[in-house]
């Protein structure tokens, strides 16, 4: 928390706590799931704190989260001060009423249960979660050897920052003197005794163009001025974002100059490598329609056991064996998600909206979770998954794995798209000098 | 009338504690109807008298440069932000007197604008002796400006106030505490607004007069004369 509020302090002590709440019973369930494999404790008792886990996370995703965060929208705008409360509950209303549609297009419910049960609810989490899961690894799997390798730099010298820097304070100083124009025009104006209301407002534009006031020759001047004043300060602003940028690619170059770089680069190729092969196996499912049955791990053996011929006791060697894979995934994904939440986070912050980034963050990531212990199934030995089963009930797991692999592949490739007309985009400008 | 003399304050601090607003205000004398997220920098024009009522009197104008962002920006938007930082002639520091934490980065802030950055160590040093000997030797007038005072409830207000003294002292510098929004607190005559004054009087003075009262030619002027006393006194 304090490394996401470095220059902000959270007031509330309430979003603290609905925020730390919702990691610690995410962080329990990954507990759970390494518990199962490990066989520690009693079976029957983790059954119990599946159940009772579940039921809180459900309980603060639905019902806690989405309120608060309509009462501190609410909060924000200043008309609705009075009645907070009562719009904060229209808000949630809303909330759940859409929470509640979003089932309806899926098949993902089997007609035996009732409405408020569990798996009602873990279905349309699920959803969200799923979605927002293959979203985010898509962007990740395309972005990742795009920063890493330095093929894609372009080339930077520090003759083109400097004439850079030059345009951007000769563009500032035609704007200082066109605003010291426009306030000299004002000031002799209040002082000859003139005060003139600038015509504001759509009637009040409407009225400048039939009547004219005297003495007003000055003032279309004064407008022309004031528009040419604007255009040179959307210039500007664009000068600096470019040079901004030619900054941090200056920066990337030197740092790919070092040992750090170098060996990040060539992981850069290695990645590029796993996420074209990510892509193409969930086009590959997609076209067939095939969901794999087995898993890595079990596949993994037999493979060796079959083609090295090395006896092995299967049973033994897949307990560890999935049990580091599942580890490692959980810990990537968390650690994933965390940094590329404080990224997003820095880049939007502000003082006003702080409470409701972060309770939007408690309740992606509380989805993310969710979802993840889902898609985790897949990559468990068959003996390990019946206690998911057991507790999420009968939800149809291969539409999941389904919906993940069509927006993964969607959002891959409207990644690649747009980084590429980004990519174009840049050296044209330069041409343009 | 576009001849008349310059000086170049900046106005700096963190994100959203109401720069924009301020410059608007002490520019135009109107508070300003939507404020948005300043990308880069913008700079406003103030016309102002030095010494006004005294015979000396002289019309200056006073560029204030209002430039966005915050400290802990990466190093490629810090170096795009130092083009801004040549020839200054004032800094007006600007904190939120709602958030604590916008008045501890007004020292990295000071610092990175005098161009003796330290590497962020995540540890503010808030020891007085620390600070003064740091700002100790610096010509360059500063003002502390604290906003939002409307947002801090009564009961609060005195150790809030109380703070920011401590700050400005720091600084050793003026302080001034108002809300953006209220153009009242920078009336004619008020207290905040003969503050002001006195420090836009002082920048000029470091600006354009020597210490035994001799004025500096200024731009137009100094075609004629070579500019033969001007090099030592310049933050060029």
């Amino acid at each position: 928390m304090r490394k996401l509020f470095k220059d902000y302090e959270v007031r509330q002590y309430v979003v603290q706590v609905i925020f730390s709440v919702t990691f610690a019973f995410s962080c329990t369930m990954f507990e759970l799931i390494i518990f199962e494999i490990l066989g520690v404790l009693n079976s029957s008792s983790r059954y119990f704190h599946w159940k009772l886990n579940l039921c809180v996370i459900l309980l603060i995703l639905v019902f806690m989260v989405p309120f608060y965060i309509g009462y501190f929208v609410v909060s924000n705008i200043r008309l609705l001060h009075r009645q907070k409360l009562l719009f904060a509950c229209v808000l949630w209303l809303t909330f759940m009423y859409f929470f509640w549609k979003l089932g309806d297009p899926f098949p993902i419910l089997s007609p035996k249960h009732g409405i408020l049960s569990i798996e009602q609810l873990i279905s349309r989490v699920g959803v969200i979660g799923v979605t927002l899961m293959a979203l985010l690894s898509g962007f990740g799997a395309v972005n990742c050897p795009y920063t890493y390798m330095s093929y894609f730099l372009r080339n930077v010298t520090d003759a083109d920052i400097l004439a850079l820097e030059r345009r951007l304070l000769q563009t500032m100083d035609m704007i200082v003197s066109k605003k010291k124009r426009i306030a000299v025009a004002h000031r002799t104006m209040f002082q000859r005794g003139e005060v003139h209301n600038k015509p504001t407002g759509f009637w009040g534009m409407i009225k400048s163009v039939t009547t004219s006031v005297p003495g007003s020759e000055s003032l279309p001047d004064l407008s022309l001025i004031q528009q040419e004043v604007d255009a040179l300060e959307e210039l500007s602003r664009q000068l600096f974002l470019e040079t901004a940028d030619l900054h941090a690619t200056k920066e990337r170059i030197e740092y790919s100059k070092t040992f750090q770089g170098k060996y990040f680069n060539f992981m850069g190729y290695f990645f590029s490598i796993y996420c074209v092969w990510k892509i193409f196996m969930a086009t590959i499912n997609i076209v067939f329609d095939r969901v794999g049955k087995t898993d890595p791990v079990t596949r993994g053996i037999e493979i060796t056991v079959n083609y090295l011929g090395i006896q092995f006791d299967v049973k033994f060697w897949s307990q560890h064996i999935s049990f580091i894979l599942v580890g490692i995934i959980i810990v990537t994904s968390i650690r994933g998600l965390l940094i590329t939440l404080t990224k997003f986070f820095y880049a939007i912050s502000s003082s006003k909206s702080s409470n409701v980034i972060v309770l939007l963050l408690a309740q992606i990531m509380g989805m993310y979770f969710v979802s993840s212990v889902l898609l985790i199934r897949m990559s468990m030995p068959p003996e390990y998954r019946t206690i998911i089963t057991e507790v999420l009930g009968e939800l149809q797991f291969n539409f999941y794995h389904r919906w993940f692999d069509v927006i993964f592949l969607v959002s891959a490739l409207s990644s690649i798209l747009f980084l590429y007309l980004a990519h174009k985009q840049a050296p044209e400008k330069h041409m343009a000098l | 009338m576009a001849a008349l003399d310059r000086v170049k304050v900046l106005v700096l601090g963190d994100s959203g504690v109401g720069k924009s607003s301020l410059v608007h205000l002490l520019c135009h004398n109107q508070v300003l109807g939507n404020p948005s997220w300043t990308v880069g920098c913008s700079v406003d024009v103030r016309i102002h008298d030095y010494k006004e009522g005294t015979p000396e009197e002289k019309t200056y104008y006073i560029e204030l440069w209002d430039v966005g962002g915050s400290v802990g920006s990466a190093t490629s938007v810090k170096s795009t932000r130092a083009v801004f930082y040549n020839l200054l002639n004032g800094i007006i520091l600007v904190h939120d007197l709602t958030n604590k934490k916008s008045s501890q980065n007004l020292y990295r802030w000071t610092l990175e604008a005098l161009n003796r950055d330290v590497a962020p160590t995540g540890v503010l040093v808030t020891n007085g002796d620390y600070d003064r000997e740091q700002f100790a030797d610096n010509q360059i007038p500063l003002l502390v400006i604290g906003t939002k005072l409307d947002q801090i409830p009564e009961t609060k207000r005195n150790e809030v106030l109380t703070r920011t003294a401590f700050l400005a002292e720091d600084f050793n510098a003026e302080e001034i505490n108002l809300d953006c929004t209220n153009p009242r607190y920078l009336a004619a005559g008020s207290s905040n607004a003969v503050k002001l004054s006195r420090f836009f009087d002082k920048v000029i003075e470091k600006r354009y007069f020597l210490r035994d009262g001799n004025q500096i030619p200024g731009f137009s002027e100094r075609k004629r004369f070579g500019g033969g006393t001007l090099k030592s006194l310049h933050y060029d």
